[in-house]
């Protein structure tokens, strides 16, 4: 067997974030990799370098007389020990969006295609680099928002979520090969008789950890997602001013959302490592100028979608009915209410609001004076690291909805052990559920199960007569 | 031993058959049975008449999965059921305590009162010739099995025919240092067959297997021994045996525990330098399942003892058969282990424990129907196809059989599949997986296993069994009759409603329920852990017409289990809908990067019919049935050769 695939044409794409740092790479990967380089590359005859070699030269453009384009670092890595099991060569190359395009550019025009998102991780997976958890965990990592969504994939890409989910899947799989053997050998003395009490206990305590890694998943969500967020208040009260704060330049991530209008532009900022997704700043942003018409409907509309609410009162003023009628609409959302020009003198009826939101979810601020602003964003973070849900035992965070709908699978299969037992059911019928529960498990991490339950079987019992 | 000195100078024509079936062992006798049944010319062949039905090692049949296989061969019209009906000494039902899938009949035999049963039924049978003879090659051409000519020079035609060689095939039994060619039970080996299967190009392989020694009862000091006796309740294998024929318990014979100890394991370890498994005489491969004592000691050095069972071999004999001592030691050392163990003292040694090693037809050189790939109208069954077990070749033998006889009559195979027989999980896993090691039934290689119950071995398998034209008008009236009470006696508990009374609340509340507040229906009623149909009956009307034992065990379990069956019947739909996932016949594997190296060799050997077969093939991950499906859905497999 080939150890590259044929049937895969060259590709080529930028695999750095745009606009971000100081180097950009321009990755190509396929059969023709090496002939595409060569066409454009003036330095070492990178067809006698060693593999997985650095190599520094300049970018030629071939269409235009061989005009130097750009100063660069290229990589040759070649099949199979790389990341798509292809011929890889990564151009390095000086950042900027302009020189790294023109550099795609003529990688296109000299034999590679543009790839499609993920392609490369496709590859991988189907050359057999990587399984199927771990190149969703790639999946998840392009698409990661911020460093600590970043992370999360990155620990999945290392298999702590397979790992995890192994360890799981043994503990199963040494209860289910003890009833196996109780069933096939009922004489033999020696392997402990499952009852269901025994059972009941390990179904208890898998449903545990399942249920932990679920409380992670709405976590690992919002890393990858964002927190969606809503500002909110009455007109004036200084929306604008900790919006803009929130958006300090080099933080933020604007998103133009296809097929939407510009209206809806979603913005992401980091905040101290949560990544916030901004509803509506669109909506903030036009009336700033101008007198605002933002109606308590258009809030309604905010709250509704938000996860978390950042309700901005004036504290320089009593709280009005529309006021009251916001705290009344964000009862039950995550919220933290901004007390607002501070640098005013207090009118506010602070005990009212504390009764109502509890004291440790208001901050005090003065936008104009950037007063208390560090102190909003310390408290997103621990709402969502501390308050929100509890960290993992392993940090692991499970992020990708097809891993969290497994679980809730998985969950519901032992909800089935646990009621199959309490209504008397016997040990080999309630066993149906428990091996619907590993096979669930195994299907995250795409792990086969042939034979592996006859194996245990049979290397941890001293079987047959 | 076995030599041979001359073979014959001229061969003779005799008569033309239809099937012909090599081997009257457990497989054997079905295939030949089934063929001639079906309205066949069957010749069945055996190197020596008094093996006919023999059971070389442990005496008894049924237990776990096994014992299920054999009413799945009962309900199909097969001898076994019957037979062992006719022969047991002992009868007892395993896993009582556990649920209804899992329960499992097992009997104690009389060896030689089997032989003797089976021989006569298949004397008796029409059209089906017993003769001894051994074959020594098949007549083919152009890849067609057209026949086969015995060592005695008779050739014989047929349209079809059936090998169930057994442990025959170039068998050798080793005892210690000790090693001679030799079929079962000091048999004559058939020597020459194997090398005509190699130049036809099926590959062989070889396989162990072992039996342990037997010691005279006489001698056996039962009272420092644990007394197994049969059960009292009424059971037998076959549904066409009636209750009035079951052994009252004093008719029955016991059979006897005893343990192992560290004097024994310290003999074997001594003598581990002279154990043919472990100095290198020993080359194929033997079961896990099946382990020998000295397997045992080495692999579980921390087990200080390992149950012994002794049990009788017949009503006429003082043999018993060491159960759990299978051993190829040498003699003098066997003797020793046997004094080492409790009641053994002073027994006398009848035969020694011995290894035998034969050649096997690696089964993924089969179809689904156990037709060879390599040569057409050639069928397999039983332990040339690396099985172990009487029961496995059973029912091999009789799916062969079948098979061989709707082939030689022009008709459609015969397909059992996973969901509806244990036969068909055994057909499967050995077409799709192969073997590395002789295979044994467990209840766990069947995913499906609460809808392969041995108490409905009869409503999956009557009907064909009716079609094939092997289960007679009456027994099948019978069947009907039987199936209409169940669903009948189902569809009734589904609309009575139990009121709350004071009858029912009390006994509800003996056993710690809350008493009823309404009314509810007889089958919800039914499915309460401490309700049984009996119970029930006192609440509710009688039916109009009195049910039997059997019937009422049906609606017990299809009513009780009702929840978990669904779900097993909802994984048997999906399964349907990745068999439905067809692999193009075609297809060229060497096209498909991608697939890990083991995976494109395992597919590119079994030659899968369906994604759903492909991803039971060990070595066949996730992964590779991933990009196998991305690959045919995009029309990559265009490809081909």
């Amino acid at each position: 067997m080939a150890l590259t695939t044929t049937e895969f044409d060259t590709i080529a794409a930028i695999s750095t974030p745009p606009g971000e740092g100081g180097i950009a790479i321009v990755r190509v990967s396929g059969e023709d990799a090496m002939k595409v380089i060569t066409a454009i590359y003036r330095g070492k005859d990178l067809n006698k370098v060693a593999s997985h070699t650095i190599n520094y030269g300049h970018i030629v453009d071939p269409a235009n007389h061989n005009e130097t384009v750009d100063e660069v670092m290229v990589s040759v890595m070649r099949a199979p020990n790389t990341y798509t099991k292809e011929d890889v060569i990564e151009i390095n190359c000086h950042g900027g969006i302009v020189a790294t395009n023109r550099i795609l550019q003529i990688v296109l025009s000299n034999g590679a295609r543009m790839a499609n998102p993920g392609e490369f991780t496709e590859r991988a997976f189907l050359n057999g680099r990587i399984d199927l958890s771990q190149s969703e965990a790639v999946m998840d990592l392009i698409e990661a928002k911020t460093d600590q969504s970043m992370k999360a994939a990155l620990n999945q890409l290392d298999g702590n979520l397979s790992h995890l989910i192994r360890n799981l899947r043994q503990a199963i799989l040494d209860v289910l090969a003890n009833v196996e053997v109780n069933i096939d050998y009922p004489e033999y003395d020696d392997a402990e008789t499952i009852t269901t009490k025994l059972l009941l206990d390990k179904a208890k305590e898998v449903r545990a950890s399942v249920e932990q890694l679920l409380k992670t998943a709405k976590q690992g969500k919002v890393l990858r997602d964002g927190l969606a967020t809503a500002i909110v208040g009455r007109p004036n009260v200084g929306k604008s001013s900790i919006l803009n704060h929130l958006l300090h330049e080099d933080k933020a991530i604007v998103t133009n959302v296809p097929g939407t209008t510009r209206d809806v532009l979603e913005e992401y900022v980091n905040v101290s490592g949560v990544p916030l997704k901004l509803i509506d700043t669109a909506g903030i942003r036009k009336t700033d100028d101008q007198v605002e018409k933002i109606g308590v409907e258009r809030s309604r509309k905010s709250i509704n979608s938000a996860d978390l609410v950042l309700l901005v009162l004036n504290s320089s003023e009593p709280l009005t009915a529309e006021d009251r009628e916001l705290l009344a609409l964000t009862k039950d959302t995550k919220r933290i209410v901004i007390l607002n020009k501070t640098d005013l003198p207090m009118a506010i009826e602070l005990s009212e609001v504390k009764q109502l939101v509890g004291d440790e979810n208001i901050i005090s601020t003065s936008a104009m004076k950037a007063d208390g602003l560090s102190a909003l964003e310390q408290r997103i973070a621990k709402l969502f690291f501390e308050e929100g849900i509890e960290n993992s035992q392993s940090n692991v965070m499970v992020t990708n909805a097809r891993h969290i709908s497994l679980l809730n699978q998985a969950l519901s299969a032992l909800d089935d052990v646990i009621n199959g037992i309490d209504s008397g059911m016997p040990v080999d019928l309630v066993q149906i559920d428990m091996t619907r529960c590993w096979e669930l498990l195994g299907e995250i991490t795409g792990d086969s199960y042939n034979d592996e339950l006859l194996d245990q079987l049979f290397s941890q019992f001293c079987l047959g007569k | 031993m076995s030599e041979i000195f001359s073979h014959v100078k001229q061969t003779y024509q005799g008569p033309d058959y239809d099937v012909i079936v090599v081997g009257a062992g457990h497989a054997g006798c079905e295939a030949a049975l089934a063929a001639a049944r079906m309205g066949n010319q069957t010749l069945l062949l055996t190197i020596n008449l008094e093996m006919v039905a023999f059971m070389p090692c442990n005496p008894s049949v049924g237990g776990p999965a096994k014992g299920i296989v054999v009413r799945e061969v009962d309900a199909l019209g097969g001898e076994m059921g019957r037979n062992i009906d006719k022969t047991y000494i002992q009868m007892r039902m395993l896993n009582t305590g556990k649920g209804p899938a899992v329960r499992a009949l097992r009997a104690q035999a009389d060896k030689h009162a089997y032989h003797r049963a089976m021989k006569e039924t298949i004397e008796n049978q029409p059209n089906l010739t017993l003769r001894q003879g051994i074959v020594d090659s098949l007549i083919t051409e152009d890849g067609v099995c057209k026949g086969v000519v015995t060592n005695t020079g008779a050739k014989y035609n047929a349209k079809t025919v059936v090998l169930c060689t057994g442990t025959s095939a170039r068998g050798r039994i080793i005892i210690g240092e000790l090693q001679y060619s030799s079929g079962p039970n000091n048999t004559q080996p058939a020597l020459e067959l194997s090398k005509n299967l190699e130049d036809l190009g099926f590959k062989l392989k070889r396989f162990k297997t072992g039996t342990p020694p037997r010691v005279d009862g006489n001698t056996i000091d039962f009272s420092q021994t644990t007394e197994q006796p049969g059960d009292k309740e009424v059971n037998h294998f076959s549904y066409e045996t009636p209750d009035s024929q079951y052994l009252e318990l004093k008719n029955q014979l016991s059979c006897w525990l005893t343990y192992t100890n560290e004097k024994t394991h310290a003999i074997i370890r001594e003598n581990l330098d002279r154990a043919p498994m472990f100095n290198g005489t020993v080359e194929g491969i033997g079961p896990r399942y099946c382990p020998s004592i000295e397997d045992k000691i080495v692999r579980f050095a921390d087990k200080d003892h390992h149950q012994v069972f002794l049990e009788p071999e017949g009503r006429e004999t003082q043999e018993y058969y060491v159960n759990g001592m299978s051993t190829s030691m040498p003699e003098e050392v066997q003797q020793n282990m046997i004094h080492s163990v409790a009641g053994m003292q002073n027994a006398e040694l009848m035969r020694p424990g011995y290894a035998i090693e034969y050649d096997v037809v690696d089964p993924y050189q089969l179809k689904p129907t156990f037709e060879t790939k390599v040569v057409k109208n050639l069928y397999t069954a039983g332990q040339t196809n690396g099985t172990s077990g009487y029961e496995e070749a059973a029912g091999q033998g009789m799916y062969a059989g079948i098979n061989a006889a709707l082939r030689a009559q022009g008709k459609d195979p015969l397909i059992l599949k996973r969901n509806e027989a244990y036969i068909g999980v055994m057909v499967d896993d050995l077409v799709t997986k192969g073997t590395n090691e002789p295979y044994r039934l467990l209840t766990s290689r069947a995913e499906y296993r609460l809808l392969l119950r041995h108490d409905n071995a009869d409503m999956r398998l009557t009907e064909k069994g009716y079609e094939l034209g092997l289960i007679s008008e009456e027994r099948y009236q019978a069947f009907l009759a039987k199936k209409a009470a169940v669903e009948g006696e189902i569809e009734r508990l589904n609309k009575i409603r139990i009121k709350p009374n004071d009858e029912v609340n009390q006994f509800i509340q003996e056993h710690g329920d809350k008493p009823l507040q309404d009314g509810v229906l007889a089958s919800v009623f039914l499915r309460r852990p401490y309700v049984t149909y009996n119970i029930l009956k006192r609440f509710i009307p009688e039916p109009a017409k009195p049910l039997g034992r059997r019937v009422i065990e049906q609606v017990e379990i299809r009513t009780k289990y009702a929840g978990y069956i669904k779900k097993a019947e909802e994984n048997v739909e999906k399964l349907k809908k990745m068999e439905a996932k067809k692999i193009p016949e075609n297809i060229d594997y060497d096209a498909i990067d991608g697939l890990a190296t083991e995976a494109h060799q395992k597919l590119k050997q079994i030659q899968p019919h369906s994604i759903a077969q492909a991803s039971r093939i060990s070595g066949v991950n996730p992964s590779d049935i991933a990009i196998l499906s991305v690959y045919i859905q995009q029309g990559r497999i265009a490809k081909t050769k």
